[in-house]
């Protein structure tokens, strides 16, 4: 760490450091861009993956957060860049380094209303073009009269909006069309049986081939960052379930770690274990239950129906100890909530032994089949460098050759201690990310016969944790690997009981933003393929 | 004529004919007949489509291993039924800017274009609505004129997702066409006639399958393929793709409109593998096995009505066997899989089956 | 009228049956001609008997409506199965997630795409009340305040058997209704969009 921020400091003498877990390198806003590119370009340790980018408003200034690590390194830095003009904040945008982060500028745009100079596409990304204020800034008034739900149809635009700032540091505005004015555009979504939920896509084709897809989110955009600001630190982690509701259990994990770290809290190995066990246990039926949608979306409804088996399994598992199918809440600040069931181990058992005669079956099915094997060899090819440019992390991205895994890269709780494969594959197409998935079950499978061995009878679950949880002032990060890729938590706290601010990084908004790039100049029907393949889940992209 | 068939309905037929006849004008009496033979029709029809529907839900739900509908009625058999009801009196929505005209007549072509092609089947023996010199030439003309339904649908519906589903059913369907086409014209250069009780008959001792080895089994094998897609089933089902077009070219339609494409896609699978039945499995003719005389004579006992439905049903399942077990092909694939495959290996089947006739190289060949 | 229920359901274990009792008893008192009453039974029969969900789910209670229609929950034993993409042949809206302000318009459209008779089930307490979200600047408080609702069903997400239940109740609620006259679905209808157009008049 010290290295680095020699490099930069010789380079950069404005910036400013504080040290911690994750270096943050203060800088003013027009070095940013020149500081954000040298890292990305250096050779020995290239900071070529944005993990997210946090906006911020510190009721003084307004501001973004960028992680950056390393896919050699795997080393984290984080810069900050603030502005104190709260009428028209402006920033440089660095669209062109990653392209990911054209979206997540995007995003601090909604949601602060922090413009970015550069950045191609600077619309809203959740919220209607129409909507008044800025939800996340501290000042923003949450009058429901202001912006009432109404059943009007919403008013759309053809036109985005383009920064650039003038030498004189005046800011000047351009509207651009989305697409071309005869281009023939295809409205799929929100209502559609391929989107996976209320997912928009704004298709331009030609014939049966696509040409350009304007995603649009925020169907479900239901301002969990925002109603986490006026919960207590146990009242947030509810919400983590009803995020991506198959990685339930390892979001929780991953947002009680972060408090944990900012608390100083360490969960017990018993908590541990049973935490680990339950991540891997929904990484199975999470994967199962892609494996069904996909399929149906392909065509083959019955695959649906087999995979569902498996699951409602893994459900009456995880419903005998938590006492619930779907939103479970076990993993709480300090440890579990919850003895596991006395069953517990004895229908893991059961479960790990039908799982190789399951998979055999998935294969045989439907992984073998001529029509499929045709339907997703060499569709939606995406290679390592866009993915990591992309962000797309997750069975996803290791199916492009990344080898993503936080479970390897960034280890947590008992991780370190299994033996399991990262399962990378090159091609990077539809098929590839489909066997990724298969194959992860098998490991999983594997991960849970070690943690049964490891999970001692008896022993505490939980450590002591006040009633009234208080954090110190700081900002904690952490990342985990969650069903669909990484996870991240990034939390400031002001030193009271409730989050200053709580963002989320989940990995399906990047899923849904690099289906344009690897659909054009597919098929329509490649689009229900490649989008089924990414497995994104909609309410975790609009959180 | 076959010696095991027990029931003639020539013979019916001609005695209620004459019966009529001998209490009533000619002109009342043909219109009589007419009228009571629709009427026979219609209904078979429904209760076919009816039981099609349930039967299909039903072997949907043993694949997936579900139990399927079996609450409502004795295990289940009024399902389709209270469908059925639910749909007669439900709303037809009027949509605006669409062409009425056109929108309204699209699902009466589909199932008028279904119902003629159900009314030349050979039921059994003797009982058939019209028995001409080209019949089979009759049904393929008939079964074309239900894709223009679709493409009138498709269009008229005024909506972007109906209008793919169209111009994909319009190559879907005219691509296929030929192969089916085909596919029947080998088995009639086999027969040597087109007149479909000639072709029933000249089974009598020997289905075609058997008799004409291994083109007819080829025949057969495309046949299926390309009966599935001409009634846009999966894993042809492209024109409604539901994970893509929503419901495809009836998208916009409601009520009793969507409810004629309902039935006529099922009614569909029955008239293909009607078809295959006939061309293939000797029509109405009872299962013999040469040599077996005590076994033949049972076979001739089932009325030969049984044998048709039944083999016909039973072709049928395969065609859902299809359906509920492969992924869909994607539209370049569907076209290039005839164009590049199907199409060549008929073409060669065809003179394949030719020569065996002139060389008189089947069985049964005197 | 005899007692409303579904088969193999016994009449006793229904739950909170004071709407439909309060239905039932209206139209005992009403009184119908006999083959008015038996066409309105045939009806009826087929109505309630043949529910074809829209095929719609926004977040977590969509899964388990996926659940539902797999082997264990198996919603085709009683003819639900056949779920529709397009509205137009849907017969009901099981409303699974959260409505947010965004989708309000697609979502009352769908509805008014629907084609009558039409009836809307809110699943889940997003559905209900804006549930654990409610306070967030975005959702909806509720689809009631958006399209009259028939049946609710309470839960987050609800349970498979929650949502049988929910749809058999909505069954039993189209068992006693009327085609010919009495109680007219169309008329409340359209006092609910009455009174929330002047609601919203008035704010």
């Amino acid at each position: 760490m010290a290295n680095l921020q020699e490099k930069i400091a010789k380079a950069f003498p404005e910036a400013k450091f504080t040290e911690g877990e994750i270096l943050l390198v203060e800088i003013p806003d027009n070095n940013l861009h020149d500081l954000v590119k040298s890292l990305r370009d250096d050779a020995e340790n290239p900071f070529d993956y944005l993990v997210t980018i946090v906006g911020m408003d510190w009721v003084t200034s307004l501001g973004c957060v960028y992680y950056l690590t390393s896919t050699k390194t795997r080393e984290f830095v984080s810069i900050k860049v603030s502005t104190t003009d709260r009428e028209k904040p402006c920033l440089t945008s660095i669209a062109d380094l990653y392209r990911i982060a054209g979206i997540y500028e995007r995003e601090v745009f909604d949601f602060y209303g922090i413009v970015f100079a550069g950045n191609p596409d600077m619309r809203r990304l959740f919220l209607s073009i129409d909507w008044k204020g800025f939800p996340l800034r501290k000042d923003y008034d949450a009058d429901p009269a202001l912006n009432p739900p109404t059943t009007d149809n919403e008013r759309q635009s053809d036109f985005t909006q383009t920064y650039t700032r003038a030498a004189d540091g005046k800011i000047e505005c351009k509207d651009v069309r989305v697409f071309n004015e005869e281009d023939f555009v295809v409205n799929i979504g929100p209502q559609h049986p391929a989107t996976h939920g209320v997912l928009r896509f704004r298709t331009a084709i030609d014939g049966e081939t696509i040409k350009k897809i304007d995603v649009y989110m925020g169907y479900i955009h239901r301002g969990v960052e925002k109603l986490c600001e006026d919960l207590s630190y146990m009242q947030t982690l509810h919400f983590m379930d009803r995020l991506d509701y198959f990685s339930a259990h390892n979001y929780h994990h991953g947002l009680c770690l972060c408090i944990e770290k900012a608390a100083g809290i360490e969960a017990p190995r018993r908590a541990q274990i049973l935490r680990v066990i339950f991540d891997e246990l929904s990484r199975i039926a999470s994967h199962c239950l892609f494996i069904g949608t996909f399929c149906m979306d392909l065509g083959a409804t019955t695959m649906l129906f087999y995979t569902l088996r498996v699951r409602e399994q893994i459900l009456d598992i995880m419903e005998k100890t938590c006492g619930a199918r779907m939103t479970f809440n076990y993993d709480v600040i300090g440890g579990v909530i919850a003895e596991p069931d006395p069953d517990l181990k004895k229908d893991i058992r059961a479960l790990l032994d039908t799982i190789p005669a399951n998979v055999k079956e998935y294969n045989k099915i439907f992984t073998g089949n001529v029509i499929a094997k045709n339907r997703m060899e060499g569709v939606g090819v995406l290679t390592r460098e866009d993915a990591i440019s992309y962000a797309i992390t997750g069975p996803s991205g290791r199916a492009s050759g990344w080898a993503c895994d936080v479970r390897k890269t960034h280890p947590y709780a008992v991780y370190p201690e299994l033996k399991f494969e990262q399962v990378v594959r090159g091609e990077g197409d539809s098929m590839a990310r489909f066997k990724n998935r298969l194959e992860e079950i098998e490991q999983s499978a594997a991960i849970l016969e070690q943690l049964l061995e490891m999970l001692p009878d008896e022993g505490e679950i939980c450590a002591k944790v006040p009633k009234v949880l208080k954090l110190p002032q700081g900002h904690w990060f952490q990342v985990v690997e969650g069903c669909r890729g990484l996870f991240g938590v990034y939390l400031e706290s002001d030193g009271s009981t409730k989050p200053f601010r709580l963002k989320l990084a989940t990995p399906s908004l990047p899923a849904a933003a690099v289906v344009d790039h690897i659909t054009s100049g597919q098929k329509i029907a490649d689009l229900i393929t490649i989008g089924g393949s990414m497995d994104y889940i909609v309410p975790d992209m609009d959180r | 004529m076959s010696n095991y068939t027990i029931d003639n309905f020539n013979s019916f037929a001609q005695w209620f004919d004459g019966a009529l006849n001998s209490v009533l004008p000619a002109w009342l009496s043909t219109t009589i007949e007419c009228v009571l033979v629709g009427l026979i029709l219609l209904l078979a029809y429904s209760v076919l489509a009816l039981f099609y529907i349930l039967y299909e839900r039903k072997i949907c739900a043993y694949f997936q291993c579900r139990l399927g509908p079996n609450r409502v009625g004795p295990w289940g058999l009024l399902q389709s039924c209270a469908d059925m009801f639910k749909i007669l009196i439900k709303e037809l929505i009027s949509l605006k800017h669409i062409d009425k005209f056109l929108f309204a007549l699209a699902p009466y072509l589909v199932i008028i274009a279904s119902m003629l092609c159900f009314a030349v089947l050979p039921w059994g023996n003797g009982l058939q609505l019209i028995n001409f010199n080209i019949g089979i030439f009759f049904l393929i003309a008939c079964s074309s004129i239900g894709v223009l339904g679709i493409l009138l649908a498709g269009w008229s519906s005024n909506n972007k997702f109906t209008l793919v589903g169209a111009l994909r059913s319009g190559a879907q369907m005219v691509s296929y066409e030929l192969s089916v086409g085909l596919s029947i014209l080998t088995m009639v250069a086999f027969a040597g006639t087109m007149d479909i009780v000639s072709i029933v008959e000249a089974q009598a001792d020997g289905w075609f399958i058997f008799k004409a080895h291994i083109p007819a089994i080829i025949a057969f094998i495309i046949y299926m393929i390309a009966g599935t897609a001409e009634t846009n089933r999966g894993p042809f089902d492209l024109p409604e793709a539901e994970s893509e077009l929503t419901a495809g070219y009836h998208t916009e339609y409601s009520g009793i409109h969507f409810g004629f494409f309902y039935l006529a896609e099922y009614l569909n699978l029955f008239i293909v593998s009607g078809v295959a039945t006939l061309m293939f499995f000797g029509g109405w003719m009872p299962l013999r096995v040469a040599g077996w005389d005590g076994f033949n004579e049972i076979m001739g006992y089932i009325p030969s009505v049984v044998w048709f439905i039944g083999k016909a049903i039973l072709l049928s399942f395969i065609i859902i066997w299809f359906k509920w077990t492969y992924p869909r092909l994607r539209i370049d694939q569907l076209l290039s899989l005839e164009w590049k495959y199907l199409l060549p290996i008929n073409l060669f089947n065809l003179v394949l089956m030719v020569v065996i006739v002139i060389q008189g190289w089947y069985f049964g060949a005197n | 009228m005899k007692q409303v229920t579904t088969k193999s359901m016994p009449y006793e274990d229904w739950k909170d049956n004071e709407y439909i009792e309060n239905l039932v008893n209206e139209l005992r008192e009403n009184g119908v001609n006999v083959l008015v009453g038996s066409l309105d039974k045939l009806i009826n029969w087929g109505r309630s008997n043949s529910l074809w969900p829209l095929t719609f789910a926004t977040s977590c209670c969509g899964i388990e409506f996926v659940s539902l229609g797999a082997a264990r929950f198996d919603m085709a034993r009683f003819g639900w199965e056949v779920a529709r993409a397009s509205p137009r042949q849907a017969d009901f809206m099981m409303v699974a997630g959260t409505i947010v302000h965004r989708m309000v318009p697609v979502f009352r459209r769908l509805y008014d795409q629907l084609a009558e008779p039409k009836y809307v089930i809110a699943c889940g307490g997003c559905a209900i009340s804006g549930g654990p979200f409610r306070k967030s600047y975005h959702v909806a408080k509720g689809i009631e305040d958006i399209v009259p609702v028939d049946v609710f069903v309470p839960g987050c997400p609800p349970r498979p058997e929650a949502m049988i239940y929910g749809i058999m109740q909505l069954s039993r609620k189209i068992k006693v209704e009327r085609f010919f006259g009495g109680v007219n679905r169309q008329q409340s209808r359209k006092e609910f969009f009455d009174q929330a157009e002047k609601s919203e008049g008035n704010d």
